[in-house]
């Protein structure tokens, strides 16, 4: 007990020296969570589009500032011809071309039918698909509203037709903030916890430091604790500091139970601990160990759920992410503070990040010698 | 019962069987300063690491203070001092801190075993709140001599204490070692230093992983057969492949402004003066010089 003691009064006396890292563990989380969130909106808006008007009727000129007005669109182009048009997509001043063919006006109203073309920018692919589904809907309740007013005044629709209207459950605003600040989050806290323990062993490695210590009576498990307990603290506190950052500027306040949420936070962060201690047990130098960080905390992060859903990855994909600690984190992320789910709801991801942390952590030390 | 027994340690690096230590044996008296003296790449640390428990060895055995070092290393880990010849303490703490550390990790405190670092700590005392990062290479080299001896070793493993420091803390350091000795301390002390080798009990000449020979270091001098001549001229290297070319010469080689060598019985001094003239040098010099360690050592390499 008094060696933990004094090893972790030595750890701390580091860390607390070390002004870069204390600096990074304070500020990184709160600017990534200030700035990242705003930035990183799926929403997508100003898309350029190229409007192509063979008509140049009212209808089209009222199509096209239904268009406009929706807020989603840029009119960068109202040209003559496709051919036209087509050389601002080329120079990628348009992600859209929208055509309206002659006589648009007069076949709505006489043959009840027009047909007119899309044409997308496929490059990004969201944007694309977003852009394209943004302009079919404006498209659709522009032709709603013509119905209206061309049909005589009492009667009723002839044709029958379904109208889905649909709610948003936990975030009845589809607010993106909501839903990506909690993922962020988790990200977060994974980078500081994995990062920080696997670096600052290394480091020992790499000063020499650690040889003067194996000479010593310190038993291993106390010496691992050692550095386990301040990286566990210090990802507790890079926590509290999110979900305060969360609350005051996102106005985000978990629905669910606080302590269920801390209780996830204390095992998830012996995992990553584990994680990151286990790939200290390999690497020499702090630039190996800094590298292969890396390589595992993309494919966490990106194969996480935070950008893209997990249950519409190949399966393939779904089976890694199974073995990703991150993603169980990100989900109870969500569902605590989004759906206010309780200790029995998030009891698998608990129990499956709790063989992480042992498996993990067992490895480790299994493989920490202290002789070659 | 010896301090430090070395029964025919081996160990091999790499695949192409290296062998960094080669059957080596030598046994340390309690209370005796002995000393590993042989060029970088000997195997000198090799024998340290396995002697403080960091590295198995691939072949034979050792015991320090009658400990194993395989399976006691428990017990050596508890017993035994070792300072690496790189410095091995944290940077970012400062001397008091380091030092606290290292005397609370062994279950002791600084107070306890003041008496032995008492010499030495006084001279860093008054930089005591600076962090060990900021020290100069003597300041070091005194901390952890300090850090190694709070704990009151048995036995003092010192690898190349003396490497890359200046001459003045170099001697000074080597009075430390013998103020120690006086404590009952068995100080085992490597160097490539060859001068340093007298300030030794017994010395153990090394080279390639093998043992040349284990004497003290008056008798590995007085054991040199052949009288040696320091040897001087106008031009260095016309002398040094004259030297080469005679026919009684045992041995030559620079050393300093000088020349060392020895010659076979016929040859005297002024047929050696002759020779050389005869070759085109002048302003020959030459005298009889007593061998030192150095020399020693040149010789055996020779011979082996």
């Amino acid at each position: 007990m008094r060696t933990i003691r004094f090893l972790l009064q030595k750890e701390f006396r580091q860390i607390f020296r070390n002004k870069i890292i204390l600096a990074m563990i304070i500020v990184m989380p709160a600017i990534q969570l200030m700035i990242l969130p705003l930035a990183a909106d799926y929403e997508v808006k100003n898309i350029n589009i190229a409007i192509v008007d063979n008509d140049r009727s009212t209808y089209s000129q009222r199509l096209i500032s239904t268009i406009t007005a929706s807020g989603y669109f840029r009119l960068t182009g109202y040209n003559g011809s496709f051919k036209e048009a087509f050389q601002l997509m080329e120079q990628d001043d348009a992600d859209l071309i929208l055509e309206v063919p002659s006589g648009f006006e007069k076949n709505l109203i006489r043959e009840d039918e027009q047909k007119m073309f899309i044409a997308v920018n496929a490059i990004n692919g969201v944007k694309a698909n977003l852009g394209g589904s943004y302009l079919s809907s404006i498209v659709k309740n522009f032709n709603k509203d013509i119905r209206l007013d061309l049909m005589p005044a009492k009667g009723v629709l002839q044709t029958p037709t379904i109208e889905i209207v649909s709610t948003n459950w936990f975030n009845n605003l589809l607010n993106y903030r909501v839903f990506m600040v909690p993922g962020i989050l988790a990200i977060l806290i994974t980078m500081i916890g994995g990062f920080l323990s696997c670096l600052n062993i290394v480091k020992e490695k790499e000063v020499g430091t650690i040889e003067q210590i194996n000479v010593t009576p310190i038993k291993k498990y106390n010496f691992i604790l050692g550095k386990l307990i301040p990286f566990w603290v210090l990802g507790n506190v890079v926590f509290t500091i999110g979900l305060l950052i969360s609350w005051l500027i996102y106005g985000i306040i978990p629905i669910g139970n606080i302590g269920v949420l801390y209780a996830f936070i204390a095992v998830y962060l012996l995992s990553v601990l584990g994680f990151g201690l286990l790939i200290s047990t390999f690497c020499e130098t702090q630039q190996q160990a800094m590298f292969i960080m890396f390589f595992f905390m993309m494919v966490f992060i990106l194969l996480g759920g935070l950008f893209t859903s997990i249950d519409s990855m190949p399966m393939w994909a779904q089976a890694i992410s199974k073995l990703n600690p991150v993603s169980y984190l990100i989900s109870v992320m969500r569902m605590v503070i989004l759906k206010g789910s309780s200790m029995k709801d998030i009891l698998p991801h608990l129990g499956i990040t709790f063989v992480f942390a042992l498996v993990l952590n067992v490895l480790a030390v299994i493989n920490y010698k202290k002789t070659s | 019962m010896d301090a430090v027994v070395v029964q025919d340690l081996i160990k091999i690096y790499g695949k192409d069987d290296v062998r960094a230590v080669d059957n080596v044996s030598f046994s340390v008296k309690p209370g005796e300063l002995f000393g590993l003296i042989g060029p970088d790449g000997a195997g000198k640390t090799s024998i340290f690491r396995m002697l403080t428990t960091l590295l198995l060895p691939d072949g034979g055995s050792a015991t320090v203070d009658g400990y194993d070092i395989v399976k006691d290393y428990k017990y050596i880990r508890n017993t035994v001092g070792y300072m690496p010849g790189r410095f091995s303490l944290y940077q970012d703490l400062t001397i008091e801190e380091n030092l606290t550390f290292f005397a609370t990790v062994f279950g002791t405190s600084i107070e306890e075993n003041y008496h032995l670092i008492k010499d030495i700590y006084v001279q860093i005392e008054r930089f005591k709140d600076r962090r060990a990062g900021k020290l100069s290479g003597g300041m070091k080299q005194k901390l952890a001599l300090c850090c190694a001896l709070i704990h009151k070793p048995t036995v003092l493993f010192l690898d190349e204490p003396t490497t890359g420091v200046d001459p003045v803390s170099r001697k000074e350091f080597w009075e430390m070692l013998k103020r120690l000795k006086q404590e009952g301390i068995t100080i085992v002390v490597s160097t490539p230093y060859m001068d340093e080798a007298t300030m030794c009990d017994r010395i153990a000449l090394i080279q390639s992983g093998k043992i040349l020979s284990i004497e003290r270091p008056e008798v590995i001098v007085n054991a040199y057969a052949d009288q040696l001549y320091a040897v001087k001229a106008d031009h260095m290297y016309s002398l040094l492949k004259a030297l080469n070319r005679f026919d009684h010469t045992i041995n030559s080689y620079a050393y300093g402004e000088y020349a060392h060598a020895s010659f076979r019985g016929p040859a005297t001094e002024h047929e050696v003066v002759e020779f050389l003239t005869s070759q085109g040098l002048a302003n020959i010099e030459m005298h009889r010089i007593a061998p030192t360690i150095e020399d020693c050592f040149i010789k055996l390499l020779k011979n082996s």
